[in-house]
């Protein structure tokens, strides 16, 4: 699959943003945003070639892995959601004080996306950037699988 | 994911990619990425493994610190373990049904018990636990059966889905019977797809499929691509 991967067309980035943390991380609210289709069994589930994302609250822990894909093996999910979504890694680090504090609410999107992302670029993805805004968040961390 | 981290950095939230494919990393240029050479479906590299975890995630961080854009290689590389699992089979019982529905029977408490202490279960897109004997009889019908494959409808109807449920049913039960350390990176796939009955009736009827004429979504998203 990564060889298979190495040779996709990509889109590009002219000029892309850099925003650098601008307080200590130790005061910075930190937030996991997966591509990993994940969601909880009372929410809609992802249809193939999904754009949107779902909602996942800062304490849910029964969770689904709904990616599309047949070409990974869900195993590590199963054993340990931490291995995709390291939602217990980041209570530790706030308890620790390495981080200020964990949101409220962390998101998942699908990471089967057309291939233009345009929805993503356009829709969804500034979406879910205005909802971790609301919630101050400061640092996101991005997982795929 | 490299996407939405522009997107993110556009909207002033900075932004750290565990990236698992570094040539689409390095193409799509997100402003903070770890690079992490572990299995696929494994970004935090090693389940239930905490101090492994964190190490990951203060390494990301710690690019934070980076005065501008930044692309780390996590120093230890993870190899995908295709070795199947190690985990008993039930033995054959009611010989007068296909080999996949007797197993998947046999299978069932296992299965129950995994979802009893998870509290979750992967399996449900398209069909319930169970529905998914009745599914594999169906599929053991196209790869053995004489006639089309359209003759004989899938609970379920969506083949990508169905099979997603199957393995995911599978997978619950061996996690609940396989002893010794935990599977790596592709060991319950292996163990499926060449131990299993279930696995074996998924890949004839997928050929099947194929050699039938089917259109390609049908078909090729029922297993990995590689098989």
């Amino acid at each position: 699959m990564r060889a298979f991967g190495a040779t996709q067309a990509v889109p590009t980035f002219e000029n892309p943003a850099y925003t650098p943390l601008k307080k200590p991380l130790a005061e910075a609210r930190v937030a996991i945003v997966t591509s990993a289709a994940l969601h909880r069994p009372d929410q809609d589930r992802f249809s193939a070639g999904d754009t949107g994302f779902r909602e996942l609250n800062r304490t849910d822990r029964s969770i689904v892995l709904g990616h599309w894909s047949p070409n990974f093996d869900h195993s590590g999910f199963q054993i340990d959601l931490n291995v995709v979504y390291p939602i217990d890694r980041l209570e530790e680090l706030a308890a620790d004080g390495v981080i200020g504090d964990v949101a409220p609410r962390h998101f998942a999107f699908a990471g089967n996306q057309p291939d233009t992302v345009s929805e993503l670029r356009l829709d969804t993805g500034p979406a879910c950037a205005r909802a971790l805004l609301a919630d101050g968040v400061d640092v996101v961390i991005l997982t795929p699988v | 994911m490299s996407t939405l981290a522009h997107v993110f950095e556009a909207a002033g939230l900075s932004t750290i990619v565990l990236a698992s494919m570094k040539e689409v990393a390095e193409k799509m240029m997100p402003p903070r990425t770890l690079y992490c050479e572990f299995p696929l479906g494994r970004p935090l590299g090693l389940p239930g493994d905490v101090p492994f975890q964190r190490d990951v995630l203060e390494r990301a961080l710690a690019l934070l610190d980076s005065p501008g854009p930044v692309l780390e290689t996590y120093p230890l590389v993870i190899e995908s373990d295709e070795m199947p699992l190690t985990c008993a089979i039930p033995p054959r019982f009611d010989a007068t049904v296909p080999p996949a529905v007797d197993e998947a029977r046999g299978l069932r408490a296992a299965y129950d018990r995994t979802v009893a202490a998870r509290g979750v279960t992967g399996v449900g897109r398209a069909i319930d636990a169970d529905t998914i004997v009745d599914a594999l009889a169906v599929l053991h019908e196209w790869a053995e059966g004489d006639g089309a494959w359209t003759d004989t409808p899938l609970p379920g109807t969506n083949t990508t889905a169905v099979c997603h449920d199957i393995r995911a049913y599978y997978t619950e039960a061996a996690l609940e019977l396989a002893d010794g350390p935990r599977p790596g990176g592709r060991a319950v796939d292996a163990w499926f797809y060449e131990n299993t009955e279930a696995g074996k009736t998924m890949l004839a009827a997928r050929a099947k499929l194929k050699e039938q004429g089917a259109a390609t979504p049908i078909w090729f998203y029922m297993a990995p691509a590689h098989r």
